[in-house]
């Protein structure tokens, strides 16, 4: 156990260092962007809560020093709705991975972000369920072999950027973890955002995706991450295309203001008083 | 007024302050009333897209300090599975209430029945204890829904209020009483300054203090197995203690949690032994069969789990002990592990309706003098 040195030391529990990741995990960068969005906006510790769910993604809910929760795999965003509506003045963040928000928590992520809850969900896709071995993802491109689809992926991925816009979230992002700078600077707009923010990052996984698609070395996944993605501002979303071969888009690609649901909350409990003193 | 809304009404009173739910038929009048009366308050319901979310919404705003409840019935319950077990492991203080219908599966949504005393028990994977209570008139509906929250704070565990399709929509005179009438039990606090908090690290009743999201504190609600500082391990003594603790801190405090009554056994050579709604109808039974004569008595577990240890004592004073359940046997297999197995004899009742009070005076009779 190392002593208390780094800039970021506040916000990390830097004595359960070094993390669970394999060298190379994106997982990391999205931690440390985390870490430097909370600290850039002057949050108190304890203003913030951290719900994850389950998989190498979830785990982040270990290392952040504030407040967390280490739900079940798919049911981080319905208790973090729990966390809110009891108490709106804290500042609820969701990280999960592609399985768990766009699989087994699917359905709890598109009522989310219809009943436009003032929580920011931050989803790793790793194109792929990294932590039980390399099995196919909603996320998982056509074709791609992993440990369950021998032949290849028969199916067509999610695009989470296309669901989460028609859904009605009020802030909806793409960035790779090839975009530290960009992904705390989104995190921290959603974070003020009023309504349900949502920021996909596109992750390194070289120990079971990388491998899968012929580049498990982490830097040269990086480098291709860093090739083929563009950033381009407020396209419409159905064209937001991840294709791993050739293009990534990033970007802003929902930025709308829409009530927050404690809002509405607050004015319920307001006029059902009201009609009671009346 | 109708069990259900006993059910929301007391829940106000005993301090709860959010419900999420899904509607099922016979639990949700509960959720409505709940619907109307928390706004009023200054609490929260919400109505979520399944019970898988509201359980879990459920559990997040009890971390964030508000008592919290959910209703449902069987198939509902079945949902919750995975989650009670969380409730379990993190040790949260949460009511949720089932209100039995006939299954399995869909079954007959509109029936009664009792067939749930298993699946509450044995919801989730692994090793813990749950509470559950189940009471037979609509007042009790009243007082237990204020000790369920009182035991779930106190305990911090998942507690479970039984009702069945009949009872839920019974209609008799209640009284509830207003919040000063009645003791509230709040969740044990930490007395540490945040900097020592360890929010799993046990007080003297095996009950570790819980700080709430947002108090300062730097507190963790995990569901993998945890130290006292709430992170994942593997560690088998850390693990042995963890789960002999949650499965402790009840069995070893059952004196406290745990409660029958009885009736009619001072003379009797028989008990009837039941629950709920039927115990009901079969106290109505046996006071007008010993007017005929037989000596027999009721033994009613309020409590169905953990099942009172009383139990043993009284059954051994019996000749028979017939356990009259609205199901195929379920809480049976428990009386006869505590009793000579000879002694007990199984009454079923699978009808979709409880027994009128023919119906119940035959029942024992015929099993009175059989054999
Ligand atoms: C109910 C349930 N089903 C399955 C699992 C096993 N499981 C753990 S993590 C995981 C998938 C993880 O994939 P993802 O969400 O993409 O996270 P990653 O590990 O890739 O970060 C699964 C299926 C579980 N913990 N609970
Ligand atoms: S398996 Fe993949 S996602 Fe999991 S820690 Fe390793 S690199 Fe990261
Ligand atoms: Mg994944």
């Amino acid at each position: 156990m190392r002593g208390k040195q780094h800039p970021l030391d506040d916000y990390i529990r830097y004595w359960m260092l070094p993390t669970i990741w394999c060298p190379g995990c994106g997982n990391g960068i999205v931690l440390q962007a985390l870490a430097r969005a909370l600290k850039e906006l002057g949050l108190r510790k304890e203003e913030v809560v951290l719900v994850c769910g389950i998989g190498c993604s979830g785990r982040m809910a270990m290392y952040l020093d504030v407040d967390t929760a280490h739900t079940l795999h798919g049911r981080a965003i319905p208790f973090a709705i729990g966390v809110k509506l009891a108490k709106p003045h804290l500042k609820v963040i969701v990280v999960g991975g592609d399985g768990d928000l766009m699989a087994i928590g699917c359905s709890h992520l598109i009522h989310a972000a219809r009943r436009n809850v003032e929580i920011t969900t931050i989803m790793i896709n790793n194109g792929v369920y990294a932590m039980t071995g390399g099995q196919v993802a909603p996320t998982t491109p056509h074709g791609v072999k992993t440990t369950t689809t021998p032949y290849g992926n028969l199916e067509e991925p999610f695009n989470a950027v296309s669901l989460m816009a028609t859904s009605g979230a009020v802030y909806v992002a793409r960035w790779t973890v090839a975009h530290p700078i960009q992904l705390k600077e989104s995190i921290k707009k959603a974070m003020l955002k009023e309504g349900f923010s949502f920021i996909e990052v596109i992750s390194t996984c070289p120990t079971m995706y990388g491998k899968f698609i012929g580049l498990n070395d982490p830097a040269s996944m990086i480098r291709h991450l860093k090739k083929i993605s563009i950033i381009k501002s407020h396209v419409d979303p159905s064209k937001a295309i991840i294709d791993w071969n050739n293009l990534i888009v990033c970007g802003e690609f929902i930025d709308r203001e829409r009530e927050g649901f404690t809002r509405r909350i607050r004015r319920c409990v307001n006029e059902a008083r009201g009609a009671d003193r009346r | 007024m109708q069990g259900n809304e006993a059910c929301a009404y007391a829940a106000v009173v005993a301090g709860c302050r959010f419900f999420a739910g899904y509607p099922i038929t016979p639990s949700s009048e509960i959720f409505e009333v709940m619907a109307r009366e928390l706004p009023r308050v200054g609490g929260v319901c919400i109505q979520m897209e399944d019970e898988i979310a509201s359980i879990m919404a459920a559990i997040g705003a009890s971390w964030a300090g508000l008592k919290s409840m959910t209703a449902t019935s069987g198939p509902g319950i079945a949902l919750m599975a995975e989650a009670v077990g969380y409730a379990a492991m993190t040790e949260t203080p949460l009511v949720i209430v089932d209100v039995q219908r006939a299954g399995p599966a869909t079954g007959v949504p509109t029936k009664p029945s009792q067939g749930d005393i298993m699946e509450i028990r044995w919801l989730s994977n692994g090793d813990y204890e749950i509470v559950a209570m189940y009471p037979w008139s609509v007042q009790e509906v009243v007082d237990l829904t204020i000790r369920a929250f009182n035991l779930a704070e106190e305990f911090r565990v998942p507690t479970i209020l039984l009702m069945d399709g009949t009872l839920a929509h019974l209609h008799e005179k209640v009284a509830i009483p207003s919040e000063d009438d009645v003791r509230l039990v709040n969740r044990p606090k930490p007395s540490s300054p945040p900097e020592e908090y360890m929010p799993y690290k046990p007080s003297s009743y095996l009950v570790p203090p819980m700080a709430s999201f947002g108090d300062g504190y730097r507190t963790r609600c995990e569901g993998l197995a945890h130290d006292y500082q709430g992170m994942p391990t593997s560690s088998p003594d850390v693990y042995e203690e963890l789960v002999r603790r949650l499965c402790d801190k009840i069995r070893l405090n059952s004196h406290r949690i745990a409660q029958l009554k009885y009736y009619f056994l001072d003379d009797a050579e028989v008990a009837i032994l039941a629950y709920g709604t039927m115990a009901r109808i079969m106290y109505a039974a046996i006071r007008e069969l010993r007017d005929e004569g037989e000596r027999i008595g009721l033994i009613r577990p309020i409590t169905i789990w953990p099942l009172p240890e009383e139990l043993s004592d009284l059954m051994s004073e019996m000749k028979k002990v017939l356990v009259v359940e609205m199901n195929y046997g379920q809480l049976v297999r428990e009386i006869e592990r505590l009793t000579d197995r000879k002694r007990v004899v199984f009454c079923p009742w699978l009808r979709l309706e409880f027994p009128c009070l023919e119906e119940a005076k035959a029942m024992i009779r015929r099993h009175l003098h059989a054999g």
